[in-house]
């Protein structure tokens, strides 16, 4: 076995592999987009000082971030509200949009019957179920919660549902002719290989869950960052309604990044793309 | 080819059709072919004409209509559960896993000791001359790096009959060249009994000892060239004379002369 290294038809390939990249400088990589960013940020207050546009059309920063201040916006209960509708939202799709994805793969003809109606199901606008959502289950964090599960679950099955079935068939003839199990293709084979499907269809459904639980929010609820942002409107209290969108989009991105890096761990680092 | 010798595989007037009733397609109809425990058989034949059929028959995949296939004889017991190594024309590495742990994967399947199937990985990714690779993903290797790795993948349960089905087609030429020196100084190491479909002419006459020739589908076994040609074979050889009339008598009975 020794002479592998020896036969000159092997050891020059060794050369050509590709080598992983030298670590990027983190302060090189980030610092641009981070200085556009405080640009901007900088830019708004400009204009929002010197542009001469009242404060109810476009507070500036400052203005927005002082309303944190104001204790009859009850920040912290708010946001808890929305955080619990858009993560109990998204993780009920997950279990459920991946439970049904399961139930998909292991029949062809259940994926064959079903999957076009899924599809059919995806086109309607979910946005437009929440009042009906609202008369069945009456308004609450429940109710939106649901409505945010129904807008970020199809995403979900259908990707993950094609994922378990994307499994090249030469693969399945090699574990068929050592006799694999249906249970060791699953888990060896299929399953690891829809985890990329899953995690693209999280990253969807992550963006989703925040528009639907604020939906829910507008349509009918009495708490909630969604709910907060009609309550000032009245007054035309723009800089609570613009430091209302900021804390959304802070549990939204809360809730994104939770995917990536779990999509760090579980795909990236091992080698899928 | 010596009569006394009991073949370990055996096809006898070999017939497939796909398809039911009127949506019926005659893929091979009559392939005769006796194989030698430890021979290097190559098989080349059109696009189409059902090579691949062949090499699924004898991987116990689909079944066939007409004739017998045997393998296995008392020397070398062939147990249909385990002693088939495949590797085709796509690496079919999974991604997720190292190539050590692509490796492990029919050893993972068959249940088989895994401390013993390690050391055995580490030889074969030795044999493959992918020595200090082990731990790397299938995206950080070249592609005739990739099929090492399937080939090593292959061998790791000792299988008796390894079943290979185009595969450097997908490799350019100089790599090509490469692996087919590799993969005869793998057959000589690991003794097996390997079946090579392939549509390159030159390379079929540079690996086997025989050249089992198959005409346009439905399969019907044209030849059985044997190639005396000595072994350890070398690139050297393609330039002989010998070499370059076995490649016509194939490119006749291809007609494509
Ligand atoms: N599952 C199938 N159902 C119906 N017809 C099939 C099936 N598989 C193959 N065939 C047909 O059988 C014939 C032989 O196919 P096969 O794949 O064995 O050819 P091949 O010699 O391997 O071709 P290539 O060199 O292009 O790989 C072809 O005409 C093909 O269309
Ligand atoms: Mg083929």
């Amino acid at each position: 076995m020794s002479q592998a290294s020896t036969n000159p038809g092997i050891s020059q390939e060794g050369s050509d592999v590709p080598t992983a990249p030298p670590p990027q400088n983190f302060v090189k990589k980030y610092s641009g987009p981070i200085a556009v960013q405080i640009a901007c940020i900088a830019l708004w207050q400009l204009i929002s000082t010197t542009g001469g546009l009242p404060s109810y059309i476009l507070p500036s920063p400052i203005e927005t971030l002082a309303t944190l201040a104001d204790g009859s916006n009850d920040w912290f209960n708010n946001t808890m509200v929305t955080t619990v509708e858009i993560f109990g939202g998204f993780i009920l799709a997950v279990i459920v949009g991946v439970a049904i994805a399961l139930f998909f793969s292991w029949s062809t003809r259940l994926f064959t019957l079903f999957m076009p109606l899924l599809v059919a199901l995806n086109m309607v606008p979910k946005v437009a179920l929440g009042p009906i959502i609202i008369v069945w289950f009456s308004y609450g964090i429940f109710t939106n919660t649901l409505i945010a599960f129904a807008i970020c679950f199809f995403p979900i099955v259908i990707t993950t549902a094609r994922g378990l079935r994307e499994i090249e068939p030469e693969l399945l003839y090699l574990s068929r002719t050592l006799k694999a199990s249906k249970w060791q293709i699953f888990t060896k084979i299929q399953f690891p290989g829809s985890l990329p499907y899953l995690f693209s269809g999280m990253k969807v459904s992550a963006v989703l869950a925040v528009a639907g639980a604020i939906v829910g929010e507008f349509i009918g609820s009495e708490r909630g960052l969604g709910y907060l942002m009609l309550q000032v409107q009245i007054n035309l209290d723009t800089a609570t309604m613009f430091m209302a969108v900021l804390m959304i989009t802070l549990v939204g991105v809360i809730l994104y990044g939770a995917v990536a890096f779990l999509e760090f761990i579980l795909v990236k680092r091992g080698g899928q793309a | 080819m010596d009569a006394q010798i009991e073949p370990f595989i055996s096809l006898q007037n070999v017939k497939k059709i796909y398809g039911s009733g009127t949506n019926q397609h005659l893929a091979v109809s009559d392939v005769t072919l006796d194989i030698n425990a430890g021979e290097l058989i190559s098989i080349v034949g059109p696009s189409g004409c059902g090579k691949s059929t062949v090499l699924m028959i004898l991987a116990g995949l689909i079944s066939h209509e007409d004739g017998q296939v045997l393998i296995g004889n008392t020397d070398n017991p062939f147990d249909a559960n385990r002693d088939i190594g495949m590797v085709f024309q796509q690496d079919l590495l999974l991604k997720w896993r190292t190539v050590i742990d692509n490796i492990l994967l029919p050893a993972e399947l068959l249940g088989l000791p895994v401390k013993e199937s390690r050391e055995r990985a580490l030889d074969l990714i030795n044999l493959v001359g992918l020595d200090g690779y082990e731990d790397k993903y299938p995206k950080q290797l070249s592609g005739g790096q990739r099929q090492r790795v399937s080939i090593a993948r292959s061998l790791i349960h000792d299988p008796k009959l390894i079943l290979m089905d185009e595969p450097f087609g997908a490799l350019d030429a100089l790599t090509r060249e490469k692996m087919n020196l590799e993969l005869l100084r793998i057959w000589e190491k690991s003794q097996k009994t390997i079946l090579f479909v392939t549509h390159g002419i030159s390379e079929a006459v540079l690996l086997g000892s025989r050249v089992a020739v198959l005409t346009a589908g439905p399969a019907r076994m044209a030849a059985n060239i044997p190639i005396e040609l000595p072994y350890p074979r070398t690139l050297e050889m393609k330039t002989h004379e010998e070499f370059g009339k076995y490649c016509r008598e194939i490119y006749d009975l291809l007609g494509m002369a």
